[in-house]
């Protein structure tokens, strides 16, 4: 929820001319009433404990202990008083400024953790161990949205994130477990997510197939043709074909040892290097270089990008292509980073919180990185939370990325608008 | 598209204005979501009832060839393939057919029991029939429904907790699960139409997401004190009481629900060709732009339809947890409503082409458990033949030069020929 509030300050970007609405502030006014009753004047007293410092740091740093009611109505009345000022301005007819949203959200969110923790049974939390595992949970997300980027840019809607995904995963462990090499397992994981996507894009731009159809397909199809080769392949001779071996975490000297941002920077496996590299190259790609502009070109205006010269449909179908590559490099996370085997539906959905990441982030490289570290950081407070046993039931923390992106598409929070032609086949006439 | 497709030009020519427009106008992003289903119709409906039967029949041809490659007899024979070519060749058969004829013996008929496995045939294929209604509706009026699924666990949800918690005599108690299954998924598919027509919000978007949040809303609900079967860690609810669930029919796991699903396919066919809804709903479908100059209310049908959908696919939840399960588990939709999306499209949303798509795979789902046990062959080869299927449908022009027939189809052949030297321009 507090994440709802982020997006709401990029509305002004989009839509430089519109006249101020009320949806910031009233979204502003309702999330600080929430906070500061439920946060604040329902808390629990019970002093909250972060801990800040992991074994391997190079200095510890005593850990973060603050008084749960107080904190939070402190930081509810903080809220109030942003919120309040949002009112203001749109009374002005003014815009809440772009740092508001942010702000808003991070004071919710630490508002909310010191809230679920001190009601906690044992009311003591590692941060550096959540934000790690945050970022471990989000490496398949990034890799997954950032294949939607590429295609859903270019024009193709892509839901078939998550076929990729488990394509990737299943190649990944069976090419690295009959060749005893995880690298090349790495390597056979993006061209199964490529195979995937070609897929995609030819009954898409060649046969012009409705893409949403395809892709819902192409998911059913890469199930059941992995969970056939599960049990046909891999179940018959386990150590031959289901044995991939982990890719070692690569740990940089020295770096590694920063508090919190040693591990998620620089204790990573090759798969999560990766990740920033993608994130990095994607976005310099996407709005700085001629191909990026040429993609971001049949993605909106096809027809006026054909007149310029520009081979619609064949950038379209090389760029569905890579789309496919990076998602099956996030697949083999699951088969070589996260666990050594491959299991049935091995990606659990993941393929559909990308595509919710994607959104939105707003069908920017960097936006839906950090929607997928979010959704990340969800899914492993969930875990950390049911360990440690709160009030919020668990299933209402997973639920979370699917009412967020439910949020986004409907405008509730500033509107995520998709790339125009995306969905629409290009026929040159 | 734009030349050769008329009605379809319509995204092309709405999407700049979306894009320049500042407060982007939901209106417009509901013509273009409109539209682009308007392009799925066309797939669905210009294909013939032959291209239909081709599309199965490649697609078990590509599924026993799967089955046979993973044979160890067809491995076996392959290594002495230039010695004796011929015992690779019957390997090779017996493996494809020999599932396919276990799969016809769980799905229709057997010496053994005669035609007992159809009924099972027909249980399944009820919440399939249901679902794929729902879907199918919702296609025809140019709406992609995604969240089956989601409306299936609602509506179970609603329709099982009547079951198990209220206590009244039998026929009043039964009707009023169905009609609050129907209601429930009504509701969770009506809020999409809300949503989509209000903000413009994309559907398929919202039903995946929403999807979820009806999987884990179930599961918090069956570990509350509501839902939860005393005495139970597990989440499963009590079982529905017997004034509550479907009377069998014959002594089978066939049910009564059964014949709700033909009742439902009647209604279905009725709304869409008899009713003035169904007009307007095929209306929207076919051209939104030119329903709304025509004085229909595309909000009020977003929302109608989908709530219509959502009711359809509500009614497969009260087929699952008042006939054949009995009990609300989390697994209550198991994977009918994505299978109901493929059931949709073999059927070209028709409701009597969906009821006998439904039938089709309810015979694959109930057959492919007995060849499971019979040849060893994975139930997932079920999931492969069927996503074949649908895609060899979507796409005529594969399926006609697959079977070489490609000069015949006049009307597609620039098209698509066009769209191929595109791409392989790309390709070069």
């Amino acid at each position: 929820m507090s994440a709802t509030a982020a997006p709401a300050v990029s509305a002004p970007a989009i839509s430089p001319g519109a006249p101020v609405g009320w949806k910031v502030p009233a979204t502003l006014s309702v999330l600080a009433v929430v906070a500061l009753v439920v946060f604040g004047f329902l808390g629990s007293a019970q002093t909250a404990e972060f801990g800040i410092s992991a074994s391997g740091d190079a200095f510890a740093l005593p850990a973060l202990r603050v008084p749960g009611m107080a904190t939070s109505i402190v930081l509810g009345v903080l809220m109030a008083g942003l919120a309040a000022w949002s009112v203001w301005l749109k009374l002005q007819g003014r815009r809440t400024p772009g740092w508001a949203g942010p702000v808003f959200a991070v004071m919710f969110v630490f508002s909310f953790l010191v809230w679920v923790v001190a009601s906690a049974r044992t009311p003591s939390i590692s941060l550096a161990g959540l934000i790690a595992g945050a970022v471990t949970l989000a490496v398949p997300l990034v890799f997954g949205s950032l294949s939607g980027v590429l295609c859903e840019r270019s024009g193709v809607v892509n839901i078939a994130i998550e076929g990729q995904l488990l394509g990737g995963a299943f190649t990944a462990a069976i090419v690295a477990s009959v060749t005893r090499s995880p690298a090349l397992g790495l390597v056979a994981a993006a061209v199964a997510g490529a195979l995937v996507s070609m897929v995609l894009a030819v009954f898409s731009i060649r046969y012009l197939v409705n893409q949403i159809i395809v892709g819902v397909v192409l998911n059913v199809l890469v199930s059941g043709l992995t969970g056939f080769l599960f049990t046909t392949v891999m179940q018959e001779d386990p150590e031959l074909f289901n044995s991939p071996g982990r890719l070692p975490i690569l740990e940089i000297p020295v770096l590694s040892a920063i508090p919190i941002l040693g591990p998620i920077l620089f204790k990573q496996s090759v798969v999560g290097y990766l990740m920033y590299i993608a994130v990095a190259v994607v976005w310099l790609g996407l709005f700085k270089t001629r191909w990026g502009l040429r993609l971001r070109a049949v993605g909106e205006h096809p027809k006026a990008a054909d007149t310029l010269g520009i081979r619609v449909n064949a950038t379209r179908f090389w760029n569905v292509t890579l789309g496919g590559a990076i998602a099956g490099i996030g697949g083999s996370f699951f088969t070589l980073v996260a666990i050594d085997s491959f299991t049935k539906e091995i990606s659990g959905g993941r393929g559909f919180i990308a595509l919710a990441a994607l959104i939105f982030g707003r069908w920017n490289p960097i936006g839906a990185f950090f929607a997928a570290l979010l959704f990340g950081f969800a899914d492993n407070l969930q875990a950390i939370l049911t360990i440690i046993g709160t009030p919020v039931p668990s299933q209402f923390m997973a639920m979370m990325p699917y009412l967020v992106t439910v949020f986004a598409v409907a405008g509730l929070v500033g509107r995520s608008r998709p790339p125009a032609a995306e969905g629409i086949p290009y026929v040159k006439g | 598209m734009s030349q050769l497709d008329p009605s379809s030009s319509a995204p092309v020519e709405d999407s700049p204005a979306t894009a320049q427009a500042p407060p982007p106008v939901p209106v417009a992003a509901t013509t273009a979501a409109k539209t682009e289903g308007v392009s799925v119709l066309r797939e669905i409906v210009a294909g013939s009832g032959l291209v239909s039967l081709l599309a199965v029949v490649a697609a078990l041809v590509l599924g026993g060839l799967l089955i046979a490659s993973t044979d160890r007899q067809v491995g076996r024979t392959l290594g002495y393939f230039l010695a004796r070519p011929t015992d690779f060749f019957q390997a090779l058969w017996t493996a494809g057919t020999s599932s396919y004829v276990a799969l016809f013996q769980g799905a229709v008929f057997n010496p053994r029991q005669g035609f007992a496995p159809l009924l099972e045939t027909l249980t399944v294929a009820t919440p399939l029939i249901c679902a794929g209604l729902g879907v199918a509706l919702a296609f025809r009026a140019g709406l992609f429904n995604i969240g089956a699924q989601g409306q299936i666990i609602i509506g179970g949800t609603l329709a099982a907790y009547a079951g198990f918690a209220w206590h009244l005599p039998f026929g009043l108690h039964l009707l009023l699960v169905l009609v609050l299954g129907i209601v429930g998924g009504a509701l969770w598919g009506g809020l999409v139409g809300y949503l989509k027509a209000r903000t413009g919000a994309h559907e398929v978007i919202l039903t995946i997401m929403f999807n979820y949040v009806a999987l884990y809303l179930v599961d918090f609900l069956l570990n509350t004190s509501a839902f939860q079967r005393p005495g139970e860690t597990n989440p499963i609810s009590p079982r529905l009481d017997e004034t509550a669930v479907f009377p069998s029919l014959t002594g089978s796991r066939l049910h009564l629900g059964f014949v709700v699903a033909i009742a439902l396919t009647v209604a279905v066919w009725w709304i869409l060709s008899r009713s003035t809804v169904g007009f307007e709903f095929r209306a929207v479908g076919a051209n939104p732009s030119a329903a709304r100059t025509a004085g229909v209310d595309v909000g009020r049908s977003t929302i109608l339809v989908m709530a219509l959908a959502g009711a359809l696919a509500g009614a497969a939840g009260v087929a699952q947890v008042a006939g054949t399960e009995k009990v609300l588990t989390t697994g209550v939709a198991a994977s009918y409503g994505f299978d109901a999306i493929t059931v949709a499209l073999l059927g070209r949303s028709s409701p009597w082409g969906t009821f006998a798509a439904g039938l089709l795979f309810g015979a694959f789902r109930a057959g492919a458990v007995q060849m499971q046990i019979q040849t060893g062959t994975p139930i997932d080869i079920v999931l492969v033949v069927q996503s074949l299927i649908v895609l060899f449908i979507a796409a005529p022009p594969l399926i006609r030069s697959l079977f070489g027939f490609g000069r015949r189809a006049k009307r597609r052949g620039p098209r698509a020929r066009h769209a191929q030297g595109t791409t392989a321009g790309g390709a070069a």
